[in-house]
C-alpha cells in the first residue's frame, strides 16, 4: 500500500516539475520581445492564422453542439405557444406535434411544396387543424404565419409567426401590436365571397393600415389561400 | 476619480470621436434598425455587450497578431464573438433572443468594432480597451436612442413603443403618446427619414462643438492667466 502511494507522490512531483518547465517556457515564448521577433516570420504568421481560425471553429462547434437541444427545446415551445393561441384548449386532448399529416401545397402559394399540418384531436375525432403558411409577397419579404381551422373550415385564429414589414407601419398585423389579426376569427370561404377577402381599399372586408396597404392585403391573400388549401383536403383531414 | 486617460478615452468615446457623430461609421445598421426608440435601444445594447468583448479579447492577444495579417484576425475574431453570442442567447435567453435576434446578426456588418480594433484595443492594455469599448458603445447606444427616439416622434407621433416586450413590463412607463391624434410621416419611418435625421443630429453637433469653442475662446481672450493655466 505505502509503495503503491510513493509511486503516486513520485509521479505527482515528476509531472508537477514537467508541467512548471512548460509553463516557464509559454511564460518566455509570451514575452512582448520573442513575440516582436517572430511576427515577422511566415511559419509564425501563418501559425497564427490557423490557430485563430481553428480557435474560433472549437469554440463555435463545441458551443453549438452544447446548445443545439436546449435550442430545439426553445423552438418546439415557440411552436407549441403558437399552437395554443390558435387552437383553444377545449377543442383538444392530444399532444398537437405528435399529430400530423403532410399534403402538398405547392399550388397555393405559400411558400411551401408541402405543409405540415397539426391535428388536434378531442376523444379520438379531428375538432380543428391547424398549419403554418407564408405570405411571400408581402412588402418586405414573406410573413410566416400560422392558422387554426375548424372542422367546418372556419377560422379559429391567425398569427403572425416573424415578418421583415416596416417597423410602426407594416407591424401591425402582430398581435402584440395591433387587434388586426383577431378579427379573422370566424370567417370561412362560406361566410364570405372570393371578393369579400380582401383589404377595404380592394372592395373587401378587412380593414388596411395608414401608410401601409401592401402589407394587409397580402396578408389577407395568403390567408384566404390557406383556407382553400384547407378545403381542398378537408374530407381527408378531419377523417382520422 | 478617474485618471487622466480614463476620462480622456470616455469623453472621445461618448462625443468628440463618436462612432456615428464624430467617425461617421456603422450608418448601415444604424439606419436600419433606429425607425423607433426601442430598436435603437435594443441595437445598442446588442453592440454595446459585443464592441465590450472584441475590444477585450484583441486586446488580450495583440502581441500575438503580426501586423500583416492583423485584419482578418480581427475579422474572424469578430464574427466568430456575434455568433457566440447569438448561439448563446438563442438558448439561454430566448425571450430577449426573439426581440433582440434580428440585431445581433447585424452586429457583424458594424464596421465600427473593426475600426475600434484596428485604432484602439491593438494597441492599448486590456482595462483600457475594454474602458473603451464600453464608452464607444455607450455613445452608440446615445446617438441610436436619439436618432430612434427623432424618427420615431416625426414618424408615428410616439416614444419607445413596445419597450414593454423589450425590456419587460415594469418598463410599460417609458410608452409615451407625444403627439396624439399624429396623421404619420411615412418618411421618417423609412431609411431616407434616417439619413435626413441623423444630418441633423450630426449637424446639432457640429453647432454645440462651435459654440463652444467660441466660449471657450473669448475666456481665452478676456483672462490669458487662466488660458496659460487650462493649457497646462
Amino acid at each position: 500500500m505505502s509503495i503503491f502511494k510513493a509511486l503516486i507522490t513520485l509521479n505527482l512531483t515528476t509531472l508537477k516539475s514537467q508541467a512548471l518547465i512548460y509553463l516557464d517556457w509559454l511564460k518566455k515564448w509570451l514575452e512582448p520581445a520573442n513575440l516582436a521577433q517572430l511576427r515577422p516570420k511566415l511559419e509564425f504568421q501563418t501559425g497564427v492564422l490557423a490557430g485563430f481560425g481553428l480557435l474560433a471553429s472549437v469554440l463555435l462547434g463545441v458551443t453549438h453542439c452544447s446548445t443545439e437541444s436546449a435550442i430545439q427545446r426553445r423552438l418546439s415551445e415557440d411552436l407549441q405557444h403558437s399552437l395554443a393561441e390558435v387552437v383553444p384548449a377545449v377543442l383538444h386532448d392530444n399532444n398537437m406535434l405528435n399529430d400530423t399529416i403532410t399534403i402538398p401545397s405547392a399550388e397555393y402559394r405559400i411558400a411551401a411544396e408541402q405543409t405540415l399540418v397539426y391535428l388536434a384531436k378531442k376523444d379520438g375525432q379531428v375538432t380543428a387543424v391547424c398549419f403554418k403558411f407564408t405570405a411571400p409577397d408581402g412588402y418586405s419579404g414573406a410573413i410566416n404565419m400560422i392558422m387554426g381551422v375548424a372542422r367546418d373550415g372556419s377560422l379559429l385564429g391567425v398569427r403572425v409567426l416573424n415578418h421583415k414589414e416596416t417597423p410602426g407601419l407594416g407591424d401591425k398585423i402582430e398581435v402584440a401590436k395591433s387587434n388586426w389579426i383577431t378579427r379573422f376569427v370566424g370567417y370561412s370561404l362560406d361566410n364570405l365571397s372570393p371578393a369579400q377577402w380582401a383589404v377595404k381599399k380592394d372592395g373587401g372586408e378587412f380593414d388596411q393600415f395608414a401608410g401601409a396597404t401592401i402589407t394587409p392585403r397580402k396578408s389577407v391573400q395568403a390567408i384566404y389561400r390557406g383556407l382553400q388549401l384547407f378545403k381542398a383536403h378537408q374530407s381527408e383531414l378531419i377523417q382520422p | 476619480m478617474l485618471s487622466d486617460t480614463y476620462r480622456k478615452i470616455a469623453a472621445d468615446g461618448i462625443w468628440h470621436n463618436n462612432i456615428v457623430f464624430g467617425q461617421n461609421l456603422a450608418l448601415c445598421p444604424l439606419l436600419a434598425v433606429t425607425g423607433t426608440a426601442t430598436n435603437g435601444l435594443g441595437m445598442g445594447l446588442a453592440t454595446l455587450v459585443v464592441i465590450i468583448a472584441s475590444n477585450g479579447l484583441i486586446s488580450l492577444v495583440r502581441n500575438l497578431i503580426p501586423g500583416e495579417i492583423r485584419i482578418p484576425i480581427f475579422v474572424l475574431l469578430i464574427a466568430a464573438l456575434v455568433t457566440l453570442v447569438d448561439i448563446l442567447m438563442n438558448a439561454w435567453a430566448h425571450e430577449l433572443y426573439k426581440v433582440l435576434g434580428l440585431f445581433i446578426a447585424l452586429i457583424v456588418t458594424n464596421c465600427a468594432l473593426l475600426g475600434r480594433a484596428e485604432a484602439f484595443a491593438s494597441k492599448q492594455p486590456v482595462k483600457e480597451a475594454l474602458w473603451d469599448g464600453l464608452m464607444m458603445g455607450l455613445g452608440f447606444l446615445l446617438v441610436l436612442v436619439a436618432l430612434g427616439a427623432a424618427r420615431e416622434i416625426s414618424s408615428t407621433g410616439t416614444l419607445f413603443a413596445n419597450a414593454s416586450l423589450l425590456l419587460g413590463e415594469s418598463f410599460r412607463f417609458l410608452e409615451v403618446t407625444v403627439i396624439p391624434d399624429y396623421k404619420g410621416f411615412l418618411l421618417m419611418a423609412l431609411p431616407p427619414g434616417g439619413f435626413i435625421m441623423v444630418a441633423f443630429l450630426i449637424v446639432g453637433k457640429r453647432l454645440i462643438d462651435q459654440r463652444l469653442a467660441q466660449t471657450q475662446n473669448q475666456v481665452h481672450s478676456q483672462e490669458p492667466d487662466l488660458s496659460l493655466e487650462a493649457t497646462q
